[in-house]
């Protein structure tokens, strides 16, 4: 460090090395944090960034190297949270079926005696505040209630509420990937301000912009260990880029002019007679934008379930489904990737109603290598692979059906670029031949690559954008705006 | 007003309970006293008690099959070893709960599925009653008894004992911190072993308190009939989590309610009375009672999608 004072170490994880069987999830990886200091750690999916994170909070003996909290060489979960480091994690890990008190009581174990149910509800209200203000949480309520966003809001201030002890560092796993542009700014800013008291924070994003505006610091990681370490000025998003090993590629704009001819494909009249009716023709990308939770997974629901009774499964089925929240109702944790990636499309790898095995190999087989799905053997269980590889298998397990139309409920959270890059390339040739995709996304870059664009306020289309109109601009505009836009 | 949802939770169940009781009411007059209660709900104490043993395993996503033949277990211990020797009859309970804690250790340390573990239990728990009861019989020892049969003014022992450990389980699990470790054990155990808990230990302590409630329903049982049978309580591992589910709770992810077991437990016992009442012959009645379950469970179904699309709009 350049600077003069000598600040105090944090965390000090040293030439740490960590395996998983064949896989070296971490190869000699160096992490100092100082006290003060928002380090960013940027690196692909499968870099190692959630291995050192572990390693860091204790969850994860690594198998070589040092690890000390402010000089002590300790291990363990509680060891380093008596040290102040407190995660949150990519995945939400807050118990779904406690209320928002409850779990508040889970995370600060000092929360005893008398009355805590009071006191932890104080505790994370004034710290929403203090984050989010103008939130609208009620903390009775079970965490299950909650919207997505909702949750990963109230887990972040549980994790930056203290009551005797403030933390001393924070570890962001992805915190945005469910937030919308103004609460990710709102939780920017608090960073800044939780740097200035001293804290220290180590953010983990796959939104560049976030991490070069908010860092001190930034740490590119890549197979498993630190490929840069330099200040966050010294960087810029191309450079960033480069040194995470991508080629930047120039955003095509192959944006075709859609013909909008025959019967669309799927069609939905406005809820409740507001806004906008919803149309879809053959070989389209329809974005669904606006502010997070305003009703298009809602939306994406009712789409599918129109064509796929909720009591009856249909026969043939003419729909593909991407999950958002992959964990919840994305994943079979306990089955293999094969098993994940071709439980959509068994019948048409089935003949007289028993699986051929050559051909479910030869599927799997030809995905691993199309979306380069990170694993040795495509047997191993889903949860060996990391997040964003997880999600790649579902895509795949979408793009395997013969279905025509795909909806996607905001499926890249926690995909790194190259992969987003390639994921889009698959899209683009895939709607080239013909298939529609329906796609709600929180990102702006992944809705400037639809055709036409529908934006959602209060669980009603609002506005519709099509070719050279859709902008970062008109899409918050149409957001933010009152009244009908049409 | 904004209802929670582990109340909306509640309100089937005991709506379910008050139309039964009004049916029985209805067909049978003379139940509508202080005797026609406590004959009504006698045997849904022990049975409740059982509920909420179940109810703390399923609160940590784990189901016990043994339930019916560890009561059975311990109403024979009740009526020959507490009655002859209490002080030796105390170990052997203390034992049987170390046992119970070390069976919620063994699952989660070797992460077996708790259904295998739990049913091998059964047959230990099975041959154990034998030997120590071989033929029907003993005495239950007399406070026992006299907990049992006691007469408080106004509302029979039945209710008051019912509305006791209602009370009682959903301090311990709705209130108290252990509760919440509990419930969050079942709901998210990886985030409550982040936050720097001891999930062995939760579970340990999970399945002890179980032990404890079966301990007490096998010594309830046992006030109630006077004396003991190996083989007395088995239908106690299906009615338990019958009485669970009915009440509101769910198989997995910690959502369970300690009075809406109790509900579930009497609303049981009743269907008992109410198809008797309704004179269907005996062969008849198991069907019966499982098409009241059924119903029961189906109203429950729509209530859920009902305060889903609410959520929605």
């Amino acid at each position: 460090m350049t600077d003069p004072l000598k600040r105090e170490e944090v965390v000090a994880a040293r030439a740490i090395k960590v395996t998983f069987g064949a896989v070296k999830a971490l190869d000699g990886a160096d992490l100092v944090i100082h006290s003060g200091e928002c380090v960013g750690l940027v690196g692909h999916n499968g870099a190692g960034k959630s291995t050192i994170v572990n390693v860091i909070n204790g969850g994860l003996e690594p198998h070589d190297g040092t690890l000390t909290y402010g000089g002590q060489a300790v291990h363990g979960i509680s060891a380093a949270r008596t040290n102040g480091v407190r995660c949150v994690f990519q995945e939400l890990s807050l118990c779904p079926n406690l209320t928002v008190n409850e779990n508040v009581r889970i995370m600060h174990a000092e929360l005893k005696g008398w009355n805590w149910r009071a006191r932890a509800g104080e505790l994370v209200v004034a710290q929403l505040q203090k984050i989010f203000p103008g939130h609208a949480i009620d903390c009775d309520s079970t965490v299950d209630d909650l919207s997505i966003a909702e949750r990963q809001m109230v887990e972040i201030a549980i994790s930056f509420a203290g009551l005797n002890q403030r933390p001393k560092l924070v570890i962001l796993d992805e915190p945005t990937s469910s937030l919308d542009a103004g609460l990710a700014a709102q939780l920017m800013a608090y960073i800044r301000t939780f740097i200035g008291d001293g804290g220290s924070v180590l953010l983990i994003s796959h939104i560049l912009g976030e991490i070069l505006s908010t860092s001190d610091r930034i740490v590119v990681m890549k197979d498993g260990r630190v490929v840069a370490d330099r200040a966050a000025k010294e960087f810029n998003t191309h450079s960033l880029v480069e040194a995470m090993g991508n080629v930047v590629r120039e955003q095509e704009f192959s944006r075709k002019t859609t013909e909008q001819t025959g019967s669309p494909v799927l069609s939905m009249p406005p809820p409740r007679g507001h806004g906008i009716a919803f149309k879809a023709y053959r070989g389209e990308m329809i974005g669904l934008a606006g502010l997070g939770g305003h009703g298009q997974t809602d939306a994406l629901l009712d789409l599918y379930l129109e064509h796929n009774s909720n009591w009856w499964p249909t026969r043939k089925r003419d729909i593909a489904f991407v999950a958002g929240d992959r964990s919840l109702n994305g994943t079979f944790p306990l089955w293999s990737i094969l098993k994940n990636l071709s439980i959509a499309s068994l019948s048409q790898l089935s003949s007289r109603k028993i699986v051929d095995r050559a051909r479910e190999d030869a599927l799997g087989a030809g995905w691993k290598q199309r979306i380069e799905i990170r694993t040795p053997d495509i047997a191993n269980r889903i949860l060996s692979l990391s997040g964003g590889n997880q999600q790649k298998v579902l895509f795949a397990r979408a793009l395997a059906t013969t279905a025509s139309t795909v909806l996607m409920d905001d499926p890249m959270r926690g995909v790194d670029i190259g992969t987003k890059q390639e994921v889009y390339e698959i899209l683009r040739s895939e709607a080239a031949k013909g298939r529609t995709f329906i796609w709600y996304s929180t990102e702006m870059d992944e809705i400037r690559l639809c055709d036409r664009v529908y934006v959602f306020r209060e669980g009603v289309i609002v506005a519709e954008l099509v070719g050279d109109e859709i902008s970062e601009k008109n899409v918050l505009a149409a957001s933010f705006s009152e009244g009908e836009a049409a | 007003m904004k209802l929670s949802s582990g109340t909306i939770r509640l309100i089937i169940p005991a709506a379910s309970l008050a139309l039964l009781l009004a049916a029985v009411f209805y067909m049978q007059p003379r139940a509508m006293s202080y005797t026609g209660l406590n004959l009504l709900f006698n045997l849904a104490v022990p049975i409740a008690l059982a509920t909420i043993a179940q109810m703390l395993i399923m609160s940590v996503n784990d189901l016990d099959l043994s339930m019916g033949t560890f009561v059975s277990f311990c109403a024979c211990v009740a009526a020959t070893v507490l009655q002859t020797s209490p002080l030796l009859g105390v170990l052997i309970f203390i034992g049987a709960i170390a046992a119970y804690a070390g069976m919620g250790v063994l699952i989660h340390v070797r992460e077996l599925p708790s259904i295998v573990v739990t049913l091998g239990m059964s047959f230990v728990w099975g041959g154990l009653a034998v030997l120590i009861l071989p033929s029907p019989g003993g005495t239950a020892p007399s406070w026992a008894r006299a907990i049992m049969t006691a007469k408080p003014p106004l509302v029979p022992m039945a209710i008051v004992a019912s509305i006791l450990i209602a009370a009682v389980t959903h301090y311990i699990v709705m209130r108290s911190s252990f509760g919440v470790l509990m419930r969050g054990t079942g709901g998210n155990d990886r985030s409550v072993e982040r936050a720097g808990w001891s999930v062995i230990g939760i579970r340990a302590a999970t399945y002890a308190l179980a032990g404890l409630f079966a301990i007490l329903a096998g010594i309830a049982l046992v006030g109630l009939a006077t004396s003991a049978d190996a083989n007395i309580a088995l239908r106690y591992t299906l009615l338990s989590i019958a009485g669970v589910i009915l009440g509101g709770g769910e198989f997995v992810g910690g959502k369970v309610s300690p009075i809406g077991a109790v509900i579930g437990a009497l609303t049981l016992t009743l269907a008992g009375s109410f198809l008797s009442f309704m004179r269907i012959s005996p062969d008849w009645q198991i069907g019966a009672q499982g098409a009241i379950l059924i119903v029961v469970l189906a109203l429950r179904l729509a209530l859920n999608r009902l305060e889903k699309r609410e959520k929605h709009q």
